[in-house]
Protein backbone atom coordinates (compact mmCIF):
# COMPACT_ATOMS: atom_id res chain seq x y z
CA UNK A 1 0.00 0.00 0.00
CA UNK A 2 1.66 3.28 -1.11
CA UNK A 3 1.43 6.14 1.32
CA UNK A 4 -0.55 9.23 1.09
CA UNK A 5 1.95 11.36 0.35
CA UNK A 6 3.23 9.40 -2.23
CA UNK A 7 0.01 9.27 -4.23
CA UNK A 8 -0.36 12.71 -3.61
CA UNK A 9 3.34 13.71 -4.96
CA UNK A 10 2.23 11.18 -8.16
CA UNK A 11 -0.98 12.81 -8.60
CA UNK A 12 0.61 16.69 -8.59
CA UNK A 13 3.01 15.18 -11.15
CA UNK A 14 0.66 13.98 -13.46
CA UNK A 15 -1.43 16.92 -13.49
CA UNK A 16 1.29 18.96 -14.60
CA UNK A 17 2.41 16.54 -17.36
CA UNK A 18 -1.23 17.09 -18.75
CA UNK A 19 -0.66 20.40 -18.59
CA UNK A 20 2.24 20.46 -20.52
CA UNK A 21 0.87 18.18 -23.01
CA UNK A 22 -2.21 20.27 -23.55
CA UNK A 23 -0.29 23.21 -23.77
CA UNK A 24 1.81 21.26 -26.68
CA UNK A 25 -1.48 19.96 -28.39
CA UNK A 26 -2.63 23.59 -28.38
CA UNK A 27 0.45 25.28 -29.86
CA UNK A 28 0.70 22.14 -32.55
CA UNK A 29 -2.91 22.76 -33.28
CA UNK A 30 -2.00 26.65 -34.24
CA UNK A 31 1.04 25.61 -36.08
CA UNK A 32 -1.18 23.35 -38.07
CA UNK A 33 -3.01 26.12 -39.34
CA UNK A 34 -0.15 28.23 -40.42
CA UNK A 35 1.10 25.12 -42.51
CA UNK A 36 -1.65 24.24 -43.73
CA UNK A 37 -2.39 28.07 -45.32
CA UNK A 38 1.50 28.07 -46.86
CA UNK A 39 0.31 24.60 -48.14
CA UNK A 40 -2.96 26.22 -49.39
CA UNK A 41 -0.75 29.28 -51.31
CA UNK A 42 1.79 27.02 -52.91
CA UNK A 43 -0.79 25.18 -54.68
CA UNK A 44 -1.90 27.60 -57.46
CA UNK A 45 1.51 27.92 -58.03
CA UNK A 46 2.38 23.62 -58.60
CA UNK A 47 -0.93 23.94 -60.90
CA UNK A 48 0.44 25.83 -62.55
CA UNK A 49 3.49 24.68 -63.41
CA UNK A 50 2.31 21.64 -63.86
CA UNK A 51 -0.09 22.93 -66.88
CA UNK A 52 3.08 24.66 -68.72
CA UNK A 53 5.73 21.76 -68.20
CA UNK A 54 3.01 19.31 -69.87
CA UNK A 55 2.12 22.03 -72.47
CA UNK A 56 5.97 21.63 -73.01
CA UNK A 57 7.47 18.30 -73.17
CA UNK A 58 4.38 17.31 -75.87
CA UNK A 59 6.88 18.82 -78.46
CA UNK A 60 10.03 18.61 -77.71
CA UNK A 61 12.59 15.63 -78.16
CA UNK A 62 12.65 14.48 -74.48
CA UNK A 63 15.52 12.14 -74.86
CA UNK A 64 18.30 14.83 -75.04
CA UNK A 65 18.08 16.45 -71.57
CA UNK A 66 20.43 15.18 -68.70
CA UNK A 67 18.03 15.05 -66.25
CA UNK A 68 15.43 12.94 -68.04
CA UNK A 69 18.41 10.60 -69.07
CA UNK A 70 17.08 7.19 -68.53
CA UNK A 71 20.08 4.86 -67.43
CA UNK A 72 20.18 1.27 -65.77
CA UNK A 73 19.78 1.77 -62.33
CA UNK A 74 23.02 0.38 -60.11
CA UNK A 75 22.31 3.59 -57.69
CA UNK A 76 19.81 4.90 -56.01
CA UNK A 77 19.39 7.62 -53.86
CA UNK A 78 16.67 8.46 -51.33
CA UNK A 79 15.64 11.95 -50.46
CA UNK A 80 13.87 11.38 -46.83
CA UNK A 81 11.83 14.24 -45.59
CA UNK A 82 11.32 13.72 -41.91
CA UNK A 83 10.27 16.39 -38.90
CA UNK A 84 13.12 18.04 -36.93
CA UNK A 85 11.11 17.46 -33.73
CA UNK A 86 10.09 14.53 -32.04
CA UNK A 87 6.90 14.10 -29.67
CA UNK A 88 4.79 13.29 -32.66
CA UNK A 89 3.45 9.55 -32.38
CA UNK A 90 4.82 7.44 -35.10
CA UNK A 91 4.90 9.90 -37.65
CA UNK A 92 8.73 9.48 -38.44
CA UNK A 93 8.78 6.47 -37.47
CA UNK A 94 6.35 5.30 -40.40
CA UNK A 95 8.40 7.18 -43.08
CA UNK A 96 12.01 5.76 -41.79
CA UNK A 97 9.89 1.90 -41.83
CA UNK A 98 9.15 2.93 -45.43
CA UNK A 99 12.97 3.85 -45.96
CA UNK A 100 14.26 1.00 -44.69
CA UNK A 101 12.00 -1.33 -46.33
CA UNK A 102 13.35 0.18 -49.73
CA UNK A 103 16.46 -0.25 -48.62
CA UNK A 104 16.23 -4.06 -47.74
CA UNK A 105 14.42 -4.19 -52.00
CA UNK A 106 16.99 -2.04 -53.47
CA UNK A 107 19.92 -3.77 -51.80
CA UNK A 108 18.06 -7.43 -52.63
CA UNK A 109 18.03 -6.24 -56.10
CA UNK A 110 22.20 -5.81 -55.86
CA UNK A 111 21.73 -2.37 -56.05
CA UNK A 112 23.45 0.46 -53.81
CA UNK A 113 21.53 3.04 -51.91
CA UNK A 114 22.64 6.42 -50.74
CA UNK A 115 20.49 8.50 -48.29
CA UNK A 116 20.04 12.44 -48.19
CA UNK A 117 18.39 13.51 -45.11
CA UNK A 118 16.52 16.57 -44.62
CA UNK A 119 15.23 16.75 -40.65
CA UNK A 120 16.65 16.13 -37.80
CA UNK A 121 14.72 12.74 -36.99
CA UNK A 122 15.77 11.08 -40.08
CA UNK A 123 19.21 11.98 -39.68
CA UNK A 124 20.03 10.77 -36.50
CA UNK A 125 18.32 7.80 -36.82
CA UNK A 126 19.68 6.48 -40.72
CA UNK A 127 23.17 7.41 -39.91
CA UNK A 128 24.15 4.64 -38.08
CA UNK A 129 23.59 2.92 -41.54
CA UNK A 130 26.48 4.65 -43.09
CA UNK A 131 24.46 5.46 -46.10
CA UNK A 132 23.45 9.32 -45.48
CA UNK A 133 25.62 11.24 -48.18
CA UNK A 134 24.08 14.60 -46.88
CA UNK A 135 21.99 15.90 -44.20
CA UNK A 136 19.52 19.29 -44.01
CA UNK A 137 18.79 19.46 -40.67
CA UNK A 138 17.11 22.46 -38.41
CA UNK A 139 15.60 23.97 -41.24
CA UNK A 140 11.74 22.16 -40.73
CA UNK A 141 11.13 25.18 -38.67
CA UNK A 142 11.19 27.64 -41.17
CA UNK A 143 12.03 26.85 -44.70
CA UNK A 144 11.82 28.72 -47.81
CA UNK A 145 12.49 28.00 -51.34
CA UNK A 146 15.71 28.57 -51.23
CA UNK A 147 16.58 26.09 -48.87
CA UNK A 148 14.48 23.61 -51.48
CA UNK A 149 16.47 24.96 -53.91
CA UNK A 150 19.65 24.12 -52.20
CA UNK A 151 18.90 20.37 -52.24
CA UNK A 152 17.14 20.08 -55.54
CA UNK A 153 20.70 21.57 -56.81
CA UNK A 154 23.03 18.89 -54.91
CA UNK A 155 20.87 16.10 -56.00
CA UNK A 156 20.59 16.68 -59.20
CA UNK A 157 24.13 17.54 -60.11
CA UNK A 158 24.90 14.08 -58.46
CA UNK A 159 22.23 12.54 -60.71
CA UNK A 160 24.36 14.12 -63.63
CA UNK A 161 27.19 13.19 -62.34
CA UNK A 162 26.03 9.81 -63.15
CA UNK A 163 26.29 8.72 -58.89
CA UNK A 164 23.08 8.30 -59.31
CA UNK A 165 20.78 7.04 -61.61
CA UNK A 166 17.82 6.80 -59.40
CA UNK A 167 16.15 9.34 -56.81
CA UNK A 168 12.79 9.35 -55.19
CA UNK A 169 11.66 10.86 -52.56
CA UNK A 170 9.84 9.53 -49.40
CA UNK A 171 7.87 11.83 -47.72
CA UNK A 172 4.86 12.02 -44.88
CA UNK A 173 1.55 12.77 -46.79
CA UNK A 174 -0.83 15.08 -45.12
CA UNK A 175 -3.94 13.38 -46.15
CA UNK A 176 -5.78 15.18 -43.29
CA UNK A 177 -5.53 15.82 -39.42
CA UNK A 178 -6.36 12.25 -38.25
CA UNK A 179 -4.19 10.76 -41.24
CA UNK A 180 -0.43 11.42 -42.26
CA UNK A 181 0.94 8.26 -44.33
CA UNK A 182 4.51 7.73 -45.77
CA UNK A 183 4.53 8.09 -49.27
CA UNK A 184 7.21 7.80 -52.05
CA UNK A 185 7.79 9.89 -55.09
CA UNK A 186 10.06 9.17 -57.92
CA UNK A 187 11.97 12.26 -58.67
CA UNK A 188 15.01 11.83 -60.98
CA UNK A 189 14.95 10.72 -64.50
CA UNK A 190 11.88 12.92 -64.75
CA UNK A 191 9.64 11.22 -66.33
CA UNK A 192 7.91 12.44 -69.77
CA UNK A 193 4.24 13.78 -68.89
CA UNK A 194 2.03 11.62 -71.13
CA UNK A 195 0.00 13.60 -73.99
CA UNK A 196 -2.81 12.15 -72.76
CA UNK A 197 -2.90 13.26 -69.32
CA UNK A 198 -2.87 17.13 -70.66
CA UNK A 199 -6.31 18.40 -71.63
CA UNK A 200 -6.42 17.88 -74.43
CA UNK A 201 -7.79 20.94 -76.44
CA UNK A 202 -4.77 23.03 -75.53
CA UNK A 203 -2.54 22.26 -78.04
CA UNK A 204 1.18 22.61 -77.70
CA UNK A 205 1.90 23.17 -81.23
CA UNK A 206 0.91 27.05 -81.71
CA UNK A 207 2.97 28.13 -78.95
CA UNK A 208 5.50 30.90 -79.83
CA UNK A 209 8.94 29.90 -77.45
CA UNK A 210 11.48 32.14 -76.57
CA UNK A 211 14.20 31.07 -75.92
CA UNK A 212 13.87 27.73 -78.00
CA UNK A 213 11.63 24.70 -76.36
CA UNK A 214 14.86 23.13 -74.84
CA UNK A 215 16.34 25.95 -73.54
CA UNK A 216 13.32 26.61 -71.32
CA UNK A 217 13.13 22.80 -70.54
CA UNK A 218 15.97 23.27 -69.11
CA UNK A 219 15.01 26.25 -67.03
CA UNK A 220 12.23 24.42 -66.03
CA UNK A 221 13.41 20.87 -65.50
CA UNK A 222 15.44 22.00 -62.53
CA UNK A 223 13.17 24.28 -61.37
CA UNK A 224 10.28 20.92 -61.14
CA UNK A 225 12.86 19.39 -58.84
CA UNK A 226 12.36 22.38 -56.47
CA UNK A 227 9.22 22.07 -56.95
CA UNK A 228 9.19 18.37 -56.04
CA UNK A 229 11.14 18.99 -52.40
CA UNK A 230 9.43 21.76 -51.52
CA UNK A 231 6.12 20.67 -51.75
CA UNK A 232 7.69 17.30 -50.39
CA UNK A 233 8.80 19.52 -47.30
CA UNK A 234 5.29 21.56 -47.14
CA UNK A 235 3.13 18.12 -46.53
CA UNK A 236 5.87 16.71 -43.78
CA UNK A 237 5.36 20.04 -41.77
CA UNK A 238 1.37 20.13 -41.85
CA UNK A 239 2.22 16.31 -41.17
CA UNK A 240 4.14 16.85 -38.39
CA UNK A 241 2.11 19.18 -36.75
CA UNK A 242 -1.32 16.84 -37.32
CA UNK A 243 0.49 13.69 -35.84
CA UNK A 244 2.04 15.74 -33.20
CA UNK A 245 -1.66 17.12 -32.11
CA UNK A 246 -2.92 13.86 -32.23
CA UNK A 247 -0.19 12.46 -30.01
CA UNK A 248 -0.77 15.52 -27.89
CA UNK A 249 -4.59 14.66 -27.24
CA UNK A 250 -3.57 10.92 -26.71
CA UNK A 251 -1.35 12.06 -23.98
CA UNK A 252 -3.44 14.44 -22.28
CA UNK A 253 -6.32 11.83 -22.09
CA UNK A 254 -4.11 9.26 -20.94
CA UNK A 255 -2.64 11.69 -17.94
CA UNK A 256 -6.57 11.44 -17.03
CA UNK A 257 -6.95 8.09 -17.03
CA UNK A 258 -4.06 8.33 -14.91
CA UNK A 259 -5.13 10.65 -12.53
CA UNK A 260 -8.49 9.45 -11.88
CA UNK A 261 -6.90 5.70 -11.11
CA UNK A 262 -4.51 7.38 -8.89
CA UNK A 263 -7.09 9.79 -6.83
CA UNK A 264 -9.07 6.16 -6.04
CA UNK A 265 -6.04 5.25 -4.76
CA UNK A 266 -5.62 7.77 -2.63
CA UNK A 267 -8.94 8.10 -1.33
CA UNK A 268 -8.95 4.64 -0.13
CA UNK A 269 -6.09 4.94 1.53
CA UNK A 270 -7.27 8.32 2.85
CA UNK A 271 -10.10 6.23 4.25
CA UNK A 272 -8.65 3.20 5.37
CA UNK A 273 -6.36 5.66 7.71
CA UNK A 274 -9.41 7.16 9.15
CA UNK A 275 -10.70 3.99 9.90
CA UNK A 276 -7.57 3.00 11.59
CA UNK A 277 -7.64 5.84 13.43
CA UNK A 278 -10.95 5.36 14.52
CA UNK A 279 -10.77 1.82 15.22
CA UNK A 280 -7.55 2.95 17.40
CA UNK A 281 -9.81 5.68 19.24
CA UNK A 282 -12.50 3.52 19.81
CA UNK A 283 -10.62 0.24 20.79
CA UNK A 284 -8.79 3.07 23.61
CA UNK A 285 -12.12 3.81 25.32
CA UNK A 286 -13.24 0.32 25.38
CA UNK A 287 -10.19 -0.47 27.05
CA UNK A 288 -10.57 2.48 29.36
CA UNK A 289 -13.81 1.23 30.37
CA UNK A 290 -12.91 -2.40 31.18
CA UNK B 1 -12.81 50.89 -73.86
CA UNK B 2 -9.61 49.11 -74.85
CA UNK B 3 -9.11 45.44 -74.43
CA UNK B 4 -7.77 43.94 -71.61
CA UNK B 5 -5.66 40.82 -70.80
CA UNK B 6 -5.61 39.07 -67.27
CA UNK B 7 -3.14 39.34 -65.74
CA UNK B 8 -1.97 36.83 -62.52
CA UNK B 9 1.25 36.62 -60.89
CA UNK B 10 2.05 33.77 -58.80
CA UNK B 11 4.79 32.82 -56.26
CA UNK B 12 5.26 30.01 -54.12
CA UNK B 13 3.61 31.84 -51.55
CA UNK B 14 0.70 32.82 -53.27
CA UNK B 15 -0.81 34.69 -55.75
CA UNK B 16 0.13 38.07 -55.79
CA UNK B 17 -1.84 39.63 -58.32
CA UNK B 18 -4.96 39.11 -60.59
CA UNK B 19 -6.61 41.56 -62.24
CA UNK B 20 -7.55 42.93 -66.16
CA UNK B 21 -5.43 44.87 -67.33
CA UNK B 22 -4.08 47.01 -70.44
CA UNK B 23 -0.85 46.11 -71.06
CA UNK B 24 2.02 44.63 -69.50
CA UNK B 25 5.40 44.94 -69.70
CA UNK B 26 8.20 41.80 -68.76
CA UNK B 27 12.14 41.27 -69.03
CA UNK B 28 12.32 38.27 -71.18
CA UNK B 29 14.90 35.95 -71.93
CA UNK B 30 15.60 38.25 -75.10
CA UNK B 31 14.99 41.61 -73.82
CA UNK B 32 12.05 43.37 -72.80
CA UNK B 33 8.84 42.44 -73.97
CA UNK B 34 5.08 43.96 -74.15
CA UNK B 35 1.95 41.95 -74.21
CA UNK B 36 -1.48 43.60 -75.48
CA UNK B 37 -4.84 41.75 -75.47
CA UNK B 38 -5.58 38.78 -77.42
CA UNK B 39 -1.36 38.31 -77.94
CA UNK B 40 -0.72 34.86 -79.24
CA UNK B 41 0.26 32.05 -77.18
CA UNK B 42 3.61 32.50 -76.02
CA UNK B 43 6.00 31.33 -73.38
CA UNK B 44 9.05 32.58 -71.95
CA UNK B 45 11.67 33.01 -69.20
CA UNK B 46 12.17 35.38 -67.13
CA UNK B 47 15.04 37.41 -66.03
CA UNK B 48 15.30 39.47 -62.96
CA UNK B 49 13.99 42.49 -63.32
CA UNK B 50 10.52 44.61 -63.34
CA UNK B 51 7.07 43.52 -64.38
CA UNK B 52 4.87 46.95 -65.05
CA UNK B 53 1.48 47.01 -65.85
CA UNK B 54 -0.82 49.90 -66.95
CA UNK B 55 -4.90 49.63 -65.88
CA UNK B 56 -6.30 52.90 -67.68
CA UNK B 57 -4.13 55.41 -66.09
CA UNK B 58 -2.87 53.62 -63.15
CA UNK B 59 0.47 52.12 -63.46
CA UNK B 60 2.36 49.37 -61.18
CA UNK B 61 5.74 47.92 -60.71
CA UNK B 62 6.81 45.32 -59.41
CA UNK B 63 10.02 43.51 -59.05
CA UNK B 64 10.42 39.70 -60.12
CA UNK B 65 12.95 37.16 -59.74
CA UNK B 66 13.68 34.37 -62.06
CA UNK B 67 11.00 32.11 -63.07
CA UNK B 68 8.93 32.21 -66.56
CA UNK B 69 5.19 33.11 -67.98
CA UNK B 70 2.82 32.02 -70.11
CA UNK B 71 0.44 33.86 -72.47
CA UNK B 72 -2.49 31.99 -73.15
CA UNK B 73 -6.56 32.52 -74.06
CA UNK B 74 -6.06 36.15 -73.11
CA UNK B 75 -4.62 35.63 -70.03
CA UNK B 76 -0.68 35.89 -69.08
CA UNK B 77 0.90 34.51 -66.09
CA UNK B 78 4.13 34.24 -64.45
CA UNK B 79 5.67 32.22 -62.09
CA UNK B 80 8.37 33.60 -60.31
CA UNK B 81 10.03 32.74 -57.29
CA UNK B 82 9.21 35.98 -55.85
CA UNK B 83 7.13 39.45 -57.00
CA UNK B 84 7.40 42.77 -54.63
CA UNK B 85 4.90 45.56 -55.19
CA UNK B 86 7.46 48.64 -55.99
CA UNK B 87 5.80 50.84 -53.31
CA UNK B 88 6.40 47.87 -50.40
CA UNK B 89 10.25 47.97 -51.10
CA UNK B 90 12.97 49.06 -48.11
CA UNK B 91 14.95 51.11 -50.46
CA UNK B 92 17.18 51.21 -47.33
CA UNK B 93 17.34 47.56 -47.56
CA UNK B 94 17.90 47.46 -50.91
CA UNK B 95 20.83 50.04 -50.82
CA UNK B 96 22.56 47.92 -48.29
CA UNK B 97 21.85 44.36 -50.08
CA UNK B 98 23.58 45.88 -53.13
CA UNK B 99 26.75 47.20 -51.08
CA UNK B 100 26.95 44.06 -49.88
CA UNK B 101 26.42 42.52 -52.88
CA UNK B 102 28.86 44.32 -54.18
CA UNK B 103 31.69 43.55 -51.94
CA UNK B 104 31.16 39.89 -51.63
CA UNK B 105 31.40 40.13 -55.52
CA UNK B 106 34.46 42.10 -55.47
CA UNK B 107 36.02 39.41 -53.32
CA UNK B 108 34.80 37.01 -55.40
CA UNK B 109 36.30 38.31 -58.22
CA UNK B 110 39.82 38.14 -56.87
CA UNK B 111 39.59 35.07 -55.71
CA UNK B 112 38.26 33.35 -58.82
CA UNK B 113 35.48 31.98 -57.58
CA UNK B 114 32.87 30.99 -59.51
CA UNK B 115 30.51 29.77 -57.57
CA UNK B 116 30.49 32.69 -55.14
CA UNK B 117 30.43 34.94 -57.79
CA UNK B 118 27.22 34.21 -59.91
CA UNK B 119 25.71 33.78 -56.15
CA UNK B 120 26.98 37.45 -55.78
CA UNK B 121 25.76 38.66 -59.17
CA UNK B 122 22.51 37.63 -58.87
CA UNK B 123 22.27 38.98 -55.50
CA UNK B 124 23.36 42.17 -57.19
CA UNK B 125 20.70 41.97 -60.05
CA UNK B 126 18.11 41.65 -57.41
CA UNK B 127 18.75 44.34 -55.25
CA UNK B 128 19.13 46.71 -58.74
CA UNK B 129 15.97 45.64 -59.44
CA UNK B 130 14.37 46.09 -56.74
CA UNK B 131 15.92 50.18 -56.14
CA UNK B 132 14.86 50.52 -60.14
CA UNK B 133 11.09 49.18 -59.08
CA UNK B 134 10.89 51.29 -55.55
CA UNK B 135 11.91 54.72 -57.69
CA UNK B 136 9.48 54.01 -60.30
CA UNK B 137 6.30 54.47 -58.09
Amino acid sequence: MPSLQDVKSKIVGVKKTAQITKAMNMVASSKLRGAQAKMESFRPYTSKFNEAMSNLSGGSNNGAFPLMDVRPVKNVELVVVTSDRGLCGSFNSNILKMVEKKIREYEAEGKTVSLVCVGKKGNSFLRKTGKVRKAYTDIMSSFQMFHAREIAQDVAENFINQNTDLVEVVYGRFKSVAIQRPELQSMLPIKPIEGDEVAAPKSSGEYIYEPSTEEIMEVLQPLYLNVTIYHAMLEVGASEQAARMTAMDNATSACRDIISNLTLVYNKARQAAVTGELMDIVGGAEALKG
Amino acid sequence: MAQQIRLEVVTPSGAVVNEDVDIVNAPGYGGDFGVLANHAPFLSTIKVGILSYQQGKDRDNLMISGGFCEVSNNKITFLVESAEFGRQIDVDRAMKAKERAEQRLAKATQHDDTLNRTRAEAALQRALARMKASKLN
